[in-house]
């Protein structure tokens, strides 16, 4: 179960987006994601839609390996939809006992699920196709200006790429400690929310005491190689933009341009 | 030829404490040991669970420092403060668990890690990282990702990743603790090769005994102490101070000295299957 989340894993392929220089991926994330609340009419979320369908084609990327991640996100998603189905004011369309179905509500939650989605997806986007160093790497070297004002730029970067490599060997471990608990009896499964929760101590115990033993190896393993913050180390895969980043800033500024005035037309718009 | 290790009466002790910080206990981890390590050799520690063979190694690329005594690393003192680095760089070290010291998400950029904190210019690095691989034989696995590896390939791994570094030493702290017998064959050939081919000089830190067969000089410590110093086989005709250590001796030596007992004239220092074969047949 825990295996299926793919949030902030690395799918290799030899694809032309893993290849592009990080900083163009994550400014291309962040502009996706802008462009998607700038939208008034259904036109522009069609755009970003084929944009995203293009993107993942593209990738190499099996389509439903990056749902899988999804999967635990749906609650989410369904309790934003369905709060924005029945709380959004205006035209009744349907209406039994005390709720109401509004025209308004149903464009709302269609709106809210395709950014959701689209959201988590773009993002997914980003880290199947950019290993995490290189992720980071892209957010060093984008970030840099903030040193000035004294943000610790490579420690963050560092901490999110360890985080993130430890991530599956953690998901991993709690798997094994539930497990371990279930073959002594623990019951994870039944009673209400808070009893749940109180059975999730005995797994989250182990769990720190283990991440916190692995730090201090990781931490002793990385002063062994002479790891000593960012000053004075160079790069074994330094970031240079090359003509295939120029097109795609090209191909995302276009993106940009069509998705957002189409998708403000109130021409377009179906209220 | 000059030692490239040498401990004088190296002292360390872990201080327990209750929670106003008062002492409850001191264990005394590493007692007045000196020894010396010749440059080129394949030098194995053993001792059982707690002995603070573990204590000593760390002690070799300064991730500890010495509470009492001196510990010097290719003439350098790891007490002063100016030294630390390169005697990181002169005695590499890999730990125990493969897990825990692989830093990068890709194998190439683990083995790159070293060299990038060291300030190797681009190429170099990956000149260094093509070399290490490859002399651990895991250069075909350079894109993978180190969670879909085996323990005995993360442990190559994090032996290249050292190597990458030209150390002159490797310090490994019980690097087969973790891995199952097909590992432990692996990361262990992996070692050997390393200490004849490039003439790394290797501290293997074990409680395997079949490990230290091939070593030129052993240890053996106890309670912080080291009580025992040679070759492999003066070592092994020891079987009963061996014994008292808590220590097993490989199966053909062990073999061979019941065998003695009752009578049967082979001689010292058998160490592995094929010598017994040989020693039995020549009885005749």
């Amino acid at each position: 179960m825990l295996r299926d989340i793919t949030l902030g894993q690395y799918y290799q392929t030899e694809s032309v987006i893993h290849r592009l220089d990080p900083r163009v991926k994550l400014l291309g994330t962040i502009l996706f994601f802008i462009s998607l609340f700038c939208f008034s009419n259904p036109a522009g979320y069609a755009i970003a839609l084929l944009f995203l369908a293009a993107v993942i084609i593209t990738t190499h990327v099996p389509f439903s390996y990056m749902i899988k991640g999804m999967k635990t996100i749906v609650v989410l998603i369904i309790i934003t939809v369905v709060i924005n189905l029945f709380m959004t004011q205006g035209d009744v369309v349907v209406e039994f006992w005390k709720f109401k179905i509004t025209k308004q509500g149903i464009v709302m939650a269609v709106q809210i699920f395709f950014r959701i989605a689209m959201l988590i997806v773009g993002s997914s986007i980003m880290t199947l196709t950019t290993t995490p160093n290189h992720l980071t790497d892209g957010m060093e070297r984008g970030l840099r200006f903030l040193k000035v004002i004294k943000v610790p730029v490579h420690e963050i970067a560092m901490m999110m790429s360890i985080a993130l490599r430890f991530i599956p060997i953690l998901l991993e471990e709690t798997d094994k400690i539930m497990k371990a608990q279930l073959a002594r009896g623990a019951d994870l499964e039944s009673g209400n929310i808070f009893k749940r929760i109180k059975a999730m101590v005995p797994i989250l115990v182990p769990l720190f005491i283990s991440s916190f033993r692995r730090a201090n190896d990781l931490a002793s393993a990385m002063e062994a190689r002479c790891y000593r913050g960012g000053e004075g180390r160079t790069k074994m895969k330094p970031l240079k933009y090359t003509s295939r980043d120029a097109v795609a800033y090209l191909v995302l500024f276009a993106y940009m341009v069509v998705s957002i005035s189409v998708g403000r037309l109130d021409a377009l718009k179906i209220m | 030829m000059m030692d490239i290790i040498r401990t004088k009466d190296v002292v360390y002790e872990y201080i327990r404490r209750d929670d106003e910080g008062a002492v409850t206990g001191i264990t005394t981890a590493v007692d007045h040991v000196s020894l010396g390590i010749k440059q080129g050799d394949f030098i194995a520690i053993l001792g059982h669970n707690g002995s603070g063979k573990s204590t000593l190694a760390k002690h070799f690329n300064a991730i500890l420092t010495p509470e009492e005594g001196t510990v010097w690393v290719d003439g350098m003192d790891t007490l002063e403060e100016k030294n630390v680095w390169n005697v990181r760089q002169t005695a590499g070290m890999v730990f125990q668990n493969p897990d825990n010291q692989i830093i990068a998400p890709v194998v190439e950029e683990d083995v790159g890690f070293g060299p990038e904190n060291m300030g190797v210019p681009t190429e170099e690095i990956w000149k260094r990282v093509e070399e290490s691989l490859k002399a651990v034989g895991m250069y075909e696995f350079r894109k993978h990702s180190p969670n879909n590896l085996s323990g005995g390939q993360k442990q190559r791994v994090s032996i290249a990743g050292v190597l990458a570094m030209k150390p002159k030493c490797i310090v490994l702290d019980e690097p087969t603790a973790m891995l199952d017998p097909q590992g432990r064959r692996e990361v262990l050939k992996a070692v050997h090769e390393l200490n004849k081919l490039e003439g790394v000089t290797v501290i293997l830190i074990t409680h395997y005994m079949e490990e230290v067969t091939d070593a030129d000089k052993v240890f053996v410590m106890d309670s912080g102490k080291v009580v025992m110093q040679g070759t492999p086989k003066q070592i092994f005709t020891l079987v009963d101070e061996l014994k008292e250590l808590r220590l097993d001796v490989p199966q053909p030596t062990l073999l061979a000295w019941e065998l003695k007992k009752r009578g049967i004239p082979l001689p010292d220092g058998i160490l592995t299957g094929e010598e017994l074969v040989q020693a039995i047949k020549d009885l005749k």
